[in-house]
């Protein structure tokens, strides 16, 4: 337990802490992540599985709550291809040209991060609700979005909108566009220079990026609780359908749909740690080149 | 060199008389390594083209989807962010200057207003004492579970809210597993502002740890090194050789931690308790504004929220790139 530390500290005793610090500090951290993060997490397997296997199935496989997975897993399945388009589209124009007001336009993807998902819900009802822009035009040729499946999938991808365009950006503008230019000279075509060079190279990130967002996607509440109208087996989708189950106090109920969606956030968890781990067994031969190629121009 | 064998012929004094040591200044080492220019070029028109800030207007890309993919871009966040937003301001447009104001400061909202700023800035404050504790562990120390807890430093990002908000809630309940050894203490903390707290707490977490990290990581050890060969002991060492170095990540962290908070719902709404004027927060007097069909109170109290968070957003650009240039001088 005490193999830890640095390789011998070479100034002595100023260059770390003593042991006793070093394990309160340790101690204080672990309380604090055990109180936050961990019991949580054990909280919702525990209760959800409190009154056994058979309830907790059968939770799971009620028509409501199977509709409520469908619904979800559907908008998940628009939302995120969607922004993955968006954020590639959106990376290429930022990352391999120059333009002015590029700054604004990053700071303007980033904005649905900075809306309150209420919010976010909120402007859909404005403009496709009874009483807003749209409103009256929708009603009559009998079209619904709010309160309805495309309310639900229109607040998801404004909530999901930045993460792969985000995660992608820094990644290309860091790449630069050397390779890019050379397959272009060498006559490649636009298309056949983007599936060659462009996407193996950022692949892990775009990967890290989706994987994000389809976990915000299948798991958001605020935008999506504002425009579905909460209407069961028809507009619920998984989170809200625990929020209804847990106010009906049918708590086993409630926690063990919340467990699939924990369990979903521990795959999210794990994939991301897979991506990251990937992507720096990858990283370490181009910075290599970086550096030899730094050191032969010198 | 041709000119010279044709000087040489000609007149081969000067060619005698040249200087034989070489007017090359010393090389600037320091300023080299500062800031190292590791593509050259070999005559002034190139080195244009190459110069970073005057690319745009010069040096015409060759390669190709550049009016697509902008145009693609643009329409898209147009159509799914900035017109939808917009509504929001155009909507409350109508509404008259007085029947704003009376809105946005009628005493349910400001009552709302106090919570929802004071619990995010609590909470930020918490995360950033304990965030910064959190990240020195992980990137310092070597113990059991060190992986694991760095792994979950991301739960929050990854966990739906509304399932954060019903385990904190049984959690903290006065029968839950924390509530049960908190009661007795005469702390309740679930449906009271305290839960507010506790659930914003949760909802910030990564952010301090994920942005202090990076930073601490690539502390040079030989500056803490050095100063305890002259003589500081730990304590001033970490107030005056660490602490400086990471402060702008901490105030970075701190500030999207509160930014996050401020508009957070779904894990607030089961363990605050929803009170009037006690413990209801902002985004839920929008929601129950919109249910009762006050489509005009919902839009000028979201505004404001708005116009917060897009002060905060322009505040965090800039403390990142403040970061950004801190740790480029660092380097």
């Amino acid at each position: 337990m005490t193999d830890d530390v640095h390789p011998s500290p070479p100034a002595g005793r100023a260059a770390s802490e003593s042991g006793l610090i070093r394990w309160l500090l340790i101690g204080t951290a672990l309380v604090f992540l055990t109180t936050f993060l961990f019991l949580p997490l054990a909280f919702v397997f525990v209760t959800g599985l409190k009154k056994g296997l058979a309830v907790y199935l059968a939770a799971i496989v009620e028509p409501d709550a199977l509709a409520a997975i469908r619904l979800t897993l559907l908008t998940a399945a628009i939302a995120v291809p969607l922004n993955l388009v968006f954020g590639v589209t959106a990376a290429w124009a930022i990352a391999k040209f120059s333009f002015p007001g590029k700054s604004v336009l990053i700071t303007l993807i980033d904005l649905p991060f900075a809306v309150s998902p209420v919010i976010a819900g909120l402007i859909y009802v404005l403009i496709f609700g009874l009483q807003g822009w749209f409103g009256a035009w929708l009603a009559e040729h009998d079209m619904k979005i709010i309160f309805a499946v495309p309310g639900i999938v229109l607040a998801t991808v404004f909530v999901t909108f930045p993460f792969v365009a985000r995660e992608l950006i820094p990644l290309m503008q860091a790449q630069g566009t050397e390779q890019e230019e050379a397959a272009t000279v060498l006559g490649a075509r636009g298309w056949q220079t983007f599936w060659r060079i462009t996407l193996p190279n950022v692949k892990w990130g775009l990967l890290y990026g989706v994987i994000l967002c389809n976990a915000r996607a299948m798991g958001e509440f605020g935008a999506v609780s504002v425009v579905s109208g909460h209407i069961r087996g028809m507009t619920n989708t998984l989170p809200l359908h625990v929020e209804i189950l847990y106010n009906e106090y049918q708590f086993a109920a409630a926690f063990a749909c919340a467990s699939l969606l924990a369990l979903l956030a521990l795959v999210t968890l794990a994939l991301k740690l897979g991506v990251e781990y990937r992507a720096r067994g990858m990283r370490r031969p181009v910075q290599e080149a970086a550096i030899a190629a730094s050191v032969g121009v010198k | 060199m041709r000119s010279i064998a044709a000087e040489a012929k000609d007149s081969p004094e000067t060619l005698k008389d040249a200087p034989l040591t070489r007017p090359v200044r010393r090389l600037d080492e320091v300023k080299a390594a500062k800031q190292p220019v590791v593509r050259y070029a070999f005559d002034a028109e190139s080195a244009r083209v190459f110069s970073p800030r005057k690319t745009a207007r010069r040096h015409r890309s060759v390669l190709p989807g550049f009016g697509l993919s902008l145009g693609f871009t643009i329409v898209y966040l147009s159509l799914i962010v900035l017109i939808p937003l917009s509504a929001v301001f155009i909507k409350t447009a109508s509404l008259t200057w007085p029947a704003f104001l009376a809105i946005v400061t009628a005493p349910r909202v400001v009552a709302s207003y106090r919570l929802t700023f004071g619990a995010s800035f609590g909470a930020a404050a918490i995360n950033t004492i304990f965030g910064l504790l959190v990240a020195w562990v992980l990137v310092r120390y070597r113990f059991p579970g060190r992986r694991l807890a760095d792994a979950l430093v991301d739960l929050p990002f990854a966990l739906p809210t509304a399932v954060a908000g019903i385990a904190l809630t049984g959690l903290f309940a006065a029968n839950g597993w924390i509530g049960s050894l908190l009661d007795p203490l005469g702390i309740k903390v679930a449906f009271t502002p305290l839960g507010v707290l506790v659930a914003l707490t949760f909802i910030g977490l990564p952010f301090v740890v994920r942005t202090v990290q990076p930073v601490l990581e690539q502390l040079p050890r030989e500056l803490e090194e050095a100063a305890a060969t002259l003589g500081a002991s730990r304590w001033p060492i970490f107030r005056r050789v660490i602490f400086p170095v990471v402060l702008p990540a901490l105030i970075t962290g701190f500030a999207l931690a509160f930014a996050r908070a401020i508009g957070e719902y779904g894990s607030v709404i089961f363990i605050a308790g929803n009170m009037p004027m006690v413990s209801e927060i902002t985004p839920l007097v929008i929601i129950t504004k919109l249910e009762q069909y006050d489509y005009n109170g919902a839009t000028a109290v979201a505004v404001v929220m708005l116009v917060v968070s897009f002060v905060l957003l322009l505040a965090i650009n800039a403390l990142q790139a403040w970061t950004r240039r801190r740790q480029g001088a660092q380097a």
